[in-house]
């Protein structure tokens, strides 16, 4: 599904932020990624959907190669990777269903499609009752559960979550983990960064850590430190 | 790209042009301002060239022939006259001809003056028409430097000072027009920088989910495009309506038969087409200048 090959980054700022990764991420599969601030966790993911562009190595997503693509393709390789932000990043005047079409609109999906595949994402992430409400009216983990709506309401391939538990208190965080994990089961992969010790000793799921921009980890059923 | 798309894009496009309040009602008078300018010139300008235009009839250069030249000379002068570059005709009034058509044009009193059948006083003459009307004076300084040539006569003042008027209007038209067009677009391309401001979290989420960058631009290319035909509305039905006005009470009877204004209809319609085209160039330019730079990524 994802495959990097000798992936490199320098911003143009001279920041050597990823050296030399190469990872494969089968179909299906939960990947948690985690390193010291400014290991280049972020950077890593960026280059998944094309926010970066890699400096030098080969990158590919379900079938896609990014190094070879085109311009005018970038949307669509956007549609198959749904991605969720520590700051949810919704729009405040709009309500939770309105948040959730935006994706389906802009992609021109027709209004039945949207009513019909909205109310089914808004159940998975058990809003359906808040539907109407504004994000103003949300608590923090709901505003991210209408940020996850949205990160899957197109059916992408992939799901990429920066951090999604970042703002969010302990009991708010699981509640997160279990709707990411009930979408895993669906069939989505999901690569999620985090900073959450927590979460990740004690729902083990394959684990990349990355320090200095290298990977120094990459284990099965990792720990988030090693295990002594 | 579908229907209801579309209609998304200009329902968008409309809700930025509220949204920006000030900003639109500068950008929208900016557009008005030229246009009320562009209009007038262009009015003002259609005018005068319809005046040089009617006028080309009369821009002719009379030449008289010595009164002692005979046959010979007369055909040599008109092979000189033949020659001259830039003539458009040359037309030969023998003076009996001459003096006839200056009898009847004078009517009852034409009477008085039967007696110079005798003895005619005039001159055989060239009447010359010069192919580009602004040549006359050239033209007629060459004929007068040529052999048995009395005199030339032509309307010079008139001439150069229409010629010279319409010129310095074109000028200061299109410097003034210019520098107002050049306004209007940056002020459109600041409201709509603006916009894109306001909604940069919401292009954000649309270049994450995938939209694509036509389907981003479409609204904004709306806006620039309403920005630029709402402040020709103004500026249409002012000229329309006052050039109908002047028209009817000034432009009609001037009471100067050789000077007449070009009538309402179809003028207004064609200045109306074209401010309305002017507006909407000006506001689709605007916004693909400031939308340009900030969908890259
Ligand atoms: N747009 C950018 N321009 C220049 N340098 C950048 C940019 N983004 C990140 N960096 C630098 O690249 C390095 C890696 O940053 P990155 O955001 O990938 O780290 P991270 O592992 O996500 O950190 P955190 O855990 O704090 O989010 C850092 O040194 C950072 O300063
Ligand atoms: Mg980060």
């Amino acid at each position: 599904m994802i495959q990097m090959q000798d992936v490199w980054k320098t911003y143009p700022n001279g920041v050597m932020a990823v050296n030399g990764i190469s990872i494969y991420i089968k179909k299906g599969e939960f990947v948690y990624v985690v390193g010291s601030s400014g290991a280049g966790k972020s950077t890593f993911i960026k280059m998944m959907y094309r926010e970066e562009k890699p400096t030098r190595g080969e990158i590919s997503i379900d079938g896609d190669n990014l190094a070879t693509m085109k311009e005018k393709h970038i949307p669509f390789l956007r549609r198959k990777i749904g991605v969720v932000f520590q700051d949810f990043k919704l729009l405040p005047s709009l309500s939770v269903f309105e948040n959730v079409a935006f994706a389906m609109e802009v992609i021109e999906e027709s209004k039945a499609n949207i009513r019909r595949r909205v109310m089914d994402v808004l159940d998975i992430v058990r809003l359906k009752n808040k539907a109407r409400f504004l994000p103003h009216e949300l608590s923090g983990g709901e505003q991210q559960r209408v940020a996850i709506a949205r990160a899957i309401v197109n059916n992408p391939a992939v799901l990429i979550a920066d951090e999604p538990t970042g703002n969010l208190d302990p009991d708010t965080s699981w509640e997160i983990m279990h709707i990411l994990e009930e979408i895993n089961d669906r069939g989505t992969t999901i690569v999620m960064a985090t900073h959450n010790r927590d979460i990740v000793d004690s729902m083990r799921k394959r684990l990349i850590a990355i320090e200095g921009g290298r990977i120094s980890r990459d284990e099965v059923r990792g720990t988030y430190s090693y295990e002594s | 790209m579908k229907v209801r798309t579309f209609g998304r894009h200009i329902r968008e496009g409309g809700k930025n042009i509220v949204r920006n309040g000030w900003m639109t009602f500068a950008s929208v008078s900016a557009v008005t301002v030229t246009l009320l300018v562009v209009g007038a010139f262009l009015l003002l300008i259609m005018n005068l060239n319809h005046f040089a235009n009617s006028l080309e009839d009369d821009v002719e250069i009379r030449v008289f022939v010595d009164l002692g030249a005979g046959e010979e000379e007369q055909e040599s002068l008109r092979e000189d006259l033949d020659d001259l570059p830039e003539i458009g005709s040359v037309d030969y009034i023998p003076k009996d001809e001459g003096l006839e058509a200056f009898i009847d044009s004078l009517g009852e009193q034409g009477d008085y003056f039967e007696g110079l059948r005798d003895e005619n006083p005039l001159n055989d003459t060239f009447v010359i028409r010069a192919e580009d009307p602004q040549e006359t004076e050239n033209i007629a300084v060459e004929i007068e430097e040529l052999d048995h040539v009395e005199g030339v006569e032509y309307g010079r003042d008139i001439f150069e000072q229409l010629f010279s008027a319409t010129d310095f209007i074109r000028v200061v038209g299109v410097v003034l027009v210019l520098g107002l067009l050049f306004t209007a677009v940056f002020l459109i391309a600041n409201t709509i920088k603006l916009t894109i401001i306001a909604r940069k979290t919401e292009i954000q989420i649309m270049k994450l989910v995938g939209a694509t960058n036509s389907f981003i631009r479409w609204p904004f290319f709306i806006e620039g495009l309403l920005l630029g035909t709402f402040g020709a509305i103004i500026p249409v039905s002012v000229l329309g309506f006052g050039y109908h006005r002047f028209y009817e009470t000034i432009g009609e009877n001037t009471g100067l038969e050789f000077f007449e204004f070009l009538p309402t209809f179809p003028l207004v319609i064609q200045t109306a087409i074209l401010l309305l085209a002017i507006g909407a160039i000006v506001g689709v330019w605007g916004s693909i200048m400031s939308v340009r730079k900030f969908l890259r990524v």
